[in-house]
C-alpha cells in the first residue's frame, strides 16, 4: 500500500460523477483541466472510464433514480479508490435539504467518502487545495 | 438490414450531464432516438412553495448553474408581474449586465464542448480560457463566479461599483478581437466546416413544429427573441437579433458567435449608462398581494417562464418552471434521423441541452414502489363528463322549459 500511495501522488487520475447537481460544480471541475487553471501540470488527468479513475469527483445530492448507478459505478472502480464530494450538495444537501428526491445527502449514505469539499460551488482554488490535502494524509 | 440498439449513457465520458439516450442504427446510419431523463429531477417546484419569495429566487437560481441568472430573471419578473411592480432604471441596467455577461460565458461554454464533442480540443481549451475573464467580471460584479445572487424582487441586491467600469472595458475588448477572429477562422478553418456544415439540418417548418425557442430556432431562420418581443428590463439598450437560414450545426455555432459580440455591445451601453444613470436600485416591496403572474427571459438556450401564484402570505402556493431545453430536445426526433452515427452526438450537443434546467417531471407510484399509470387527459375528461351529468340531471330540458313559459 506504501508503494501504491508513493506512486498515486505523483500522477492522480479522477473521473466525474455529476449525481443530479445544477451543473455548477461540474462547469469548475472542467474549469480545472482548461488553460485557466491546469493541474494537468501536476498530473491531474480527467478520464473518461471508471476503472481508470483513482479519485472520484462526485458532485450533486443524489436523487433516488441515480444513486444505484452511483453504486454501481463505486464497486466497478478499481480499488483503492478515493471518493470527495464536491459542493455543499454532497454534505448536506444545501437549498435542496428538504428535498423528496434526496438519498445522498451526505453522501456516506450511498457511498464511503473521503473528503468533502464545500461551497456553492467551491473555487477551482479550493478544489486543488482539497486534492492536495486528501493526498497529504496518504502515507 | 437489422436494426441495432446502441445505449449511451447515463455515465458516458463524453457526456457532462447523467442522461440515457437510446439510438437505434442501421448500419451506420441512426434510423430512431429516444431518450430517458429524470436523473437530474431535484423537485424545486415542489420546495418552492416552503421558501419565502425571496428564498425562492435563491432557490432557482440553483435549478441550473450555467443559466444562473436567467431563472432568477423570470423569477422575479413573475413575482414583480403579480403587483405590477415597477423597477428604478439603475436596477434595469443591472439586470442587462448581468444578463449578457452570463450570457457569454454561457455560449463560450457550449462552443468549447462543441470542439471536445468533435474532436477538435483546441477550439475547446481556446474558448475556455476567453472565458475565465469574463468569470472574473462576474465576481468583481456580484463576488462570485458563477451563482451571482443579484435579483431581488423590485431590484437587484448589490449595485454596481462605477470604479469597476475601466477595468471591465480592456477585458471587453480582448474577448470582442477574439470573437471577431473566431467568426473568421469558422468560415476559414477546413476542418470545422467540412465537419459541421449540412450536419444535423432542422429545417424551419420543423423548428416552428417542435416549439424551438432560442439560438436553435434563430440558426433555423425564426426571427425570435423574449429581449425583444416582450423586454422587462431590456428595452433600455439597443441590440440586434442574429437570424441564420440553414439551421445546421455550423449555423448554430455562427449564430451563437455573433451573439457573442453583440452581448459585448449591450454591455458596452450598459456601462456608458452606469456614468449617467444614478439612483436606488431596489424598490420597497412590503407584501405580495393575491395573484398570479407569468415571467419570461431569454436565456442563452431560449425562453425561460416562470408561473407565480400568490395567496397574500410570504410564500408562493404555485411555482412553474418552463425551461428552454424543454421544447428544443425533442428537435433531436427532426435533426438526428437519417445522420450517420458519428454525427449524431454533435447534433445532440448542438441545442445546447440543459438537462438540469428541464428535469421537473414527476412519477406517481404506490406504495409498492410500482407505477400508477394516471392519465391526466383522462382524468380530466371524467371529470367534465361527471360535472355535465350531475348539471344535466338539475337543469331543465328543452322541453321543460317550454311548458315553464307557457
Amino acid at each position: 500500500m506504501a508503494f501504491y500511495n508513493k506512486i498515486i501522488k505523483k500522477s492522480i487520475w479522477v473521473f466525474h460523477v455529476s449525481a443530479s447537481p445544477c451543473n455548477n460544480c461540474d462547469i469548475e471541475i472542467l474549469d480545472l483541466i482548461t488553460p485557466g487553471y491546469d493541474v494537468e501540470r501536476f498530473g491531474i488527468k480527467l478520464v473518461g472510464s471508471v476503472r481508470h479513475a483513482d479519485v472520484l469527483l462526485v458532485t450533486g445530492i443524489t436523487s433516488h433514480k441515480v444513486a444505484p448507478r452511483v453504486k454501481q459505478l463505486y464497486e466497478q472502480a478499481a480499488k483503492p479508490i478515493f471518493v470527495v464530494g464536491i459542493g455543499t450538495c454532497t454534505v448536506g444537501g444545501a437549498t435542496f435539504k428538504t428535498s423528496y428526491n434526496r438519498a445522498g445527502a451526505p453522501l456516506d449514505k450511498v457511498i464511503p467518502v473521503d473528503a468533502y469539499i464545500p461551497g456553492c460551488p467551491p473555487k477551482p482554488e479550493a478544489m486543488i487545495d482539497g486534492i492536495v490535502k486528501l493526498l497529504g494524509t496518504l502515507k | 438490414m437489422s436494426k441495432c440498439r446502441i445505449p449511451l449513457g447515463p455515465f458516458h465520458p463524453l457526456l457532462e450531464e447523467a442522461e440515457f439516450f437510446d439510438i437505434k442504427v442501421e448500419g451506420e446510419t441512426v434510423v430512431d432516438i429516444e431518450m430517458e431523463t429524470g436523473w437530474m429531477h431535484r423537485g424545486h417546484e415542489k420546495i418552492s412553495e416552503t421558501r419565502s419569495f425571496t428564498q425562492s429566487i435563491y432557490l432557482v437560481e440553483r435549478i441550473c448553474g450555467i443559466c444562473s441568472t436567467s431563472h432568477p430573471f423570470a423569477c422575479v419578473n413573475a413575482i414583480e408581474d403579480i403587483d405590477n411592480i415597477q423597477i428604478p432604471e439603475r436596477a434595469k441596467y443591472i439586470r442587462v449586465l448581468v444578463g449578457e455577461v452570463e450570457r457569454i460565458h454561457s455560449h463560450l461554454l457550449w462552443l468549447g464542448l462543441a470542439g471536445h464533442f468533435i474532436g477538435y480540443d483546441t477550439l475547446w481549451m481556446w474558448a475556455w480560457k476567453y472565458r475565465e475573464p469574463i468569470l472574473k467580471i462576474a465576481e468583481m460584479i456580484s463576488g462570485n463566479r458563477n451563482h451571482y445572487g443579484m435579483m431581488r424582487v423590485g431590484g437587484v441586491g448589490k449595485d454596481f461599483d462605477n470604479e469597476l467600469i475601466p477595468k471591465i472595458h480592456p477585458i471587453l475588448d480582448a474577448v470582442e478581437k477574439k470573437m471577431v477572429m473566431l467568426s473568421k477562422a469558422a468560415k476559414d478553418d477546413p476542418v470545422l466546416k467540412s465537419r459541421l456544415k449540412n450536419v444535423g439540418i432542422l429545417t424551419k417548418e420543423d423548428a416552428r413544429d417542435y416549439c424551438a425557442n432560442g439560438p436553435t430556432a434563430r440558426a433555423s431562420g425564426l426571427d425570435m427573441d423574449v429581449r425583444r418581443d416582450d423586454p422587462t428590463a431590456y428595452e433600455v439598450v439597443d441590440f440586434n437579433v442574429i437570424t441564420l437560414p440553414n439551421g445546421d450545426v455550423y449555423d448554430k455555432l455562427v449564430a451563437r458567435v455573433l451573439e457573442i459580440i453583440e452581448s459585448v455591445k449591450i454591455i458596452r451601453q450598459c456601462l456608458d449608462a452606469f456614468s449617467k444613470v444614478d439612483g436606488p436600485v431596489k424598490t420597497e416591496v412590503k407584501e405580495i398581494p393575491p395573484g398570479e403572474g407569468c415571467g419570461r427571459y431569454e436565456a442563452p438556450r431560449g425562453e425561460v417562464f416562470h408561473y407565480m401564484r400568490s395567496d397574500g402570505t410570504n410564500r408562493p402556493i404555485r411555482h412553474k418552471v418552463r425551461a428552454p431545453s424543454f421544447s428544443n430536445i425533442p428537435t433531436y426526433k427532426a435533426s438526428c434521423v437519417g445522420i450517420p452515427l458519428a454525427d449524431a452526438l454533435i447534433t445532440l450537443a448542438a441545442v445546447d441541452p440543459c438537462y438540469c434546467c428541464t428535469e421537473r417531471s414527476i412519477r406517481t407510484v404506490d406504495t409498492n414502489n410500482n407505477k400508477i399509470d394516471t392519465d391526466l387527459l383522462n382524468i380530466s375528461r371524467d371529470k367534465t363528463q361527471k360535472i355535465r351529468k350531475d348539471f344535466l340531471k338539475k337543469a331543465k330540458t328543452p322541453v321543460e322549459r317550454i311548458f315553464e313559459k307557457s
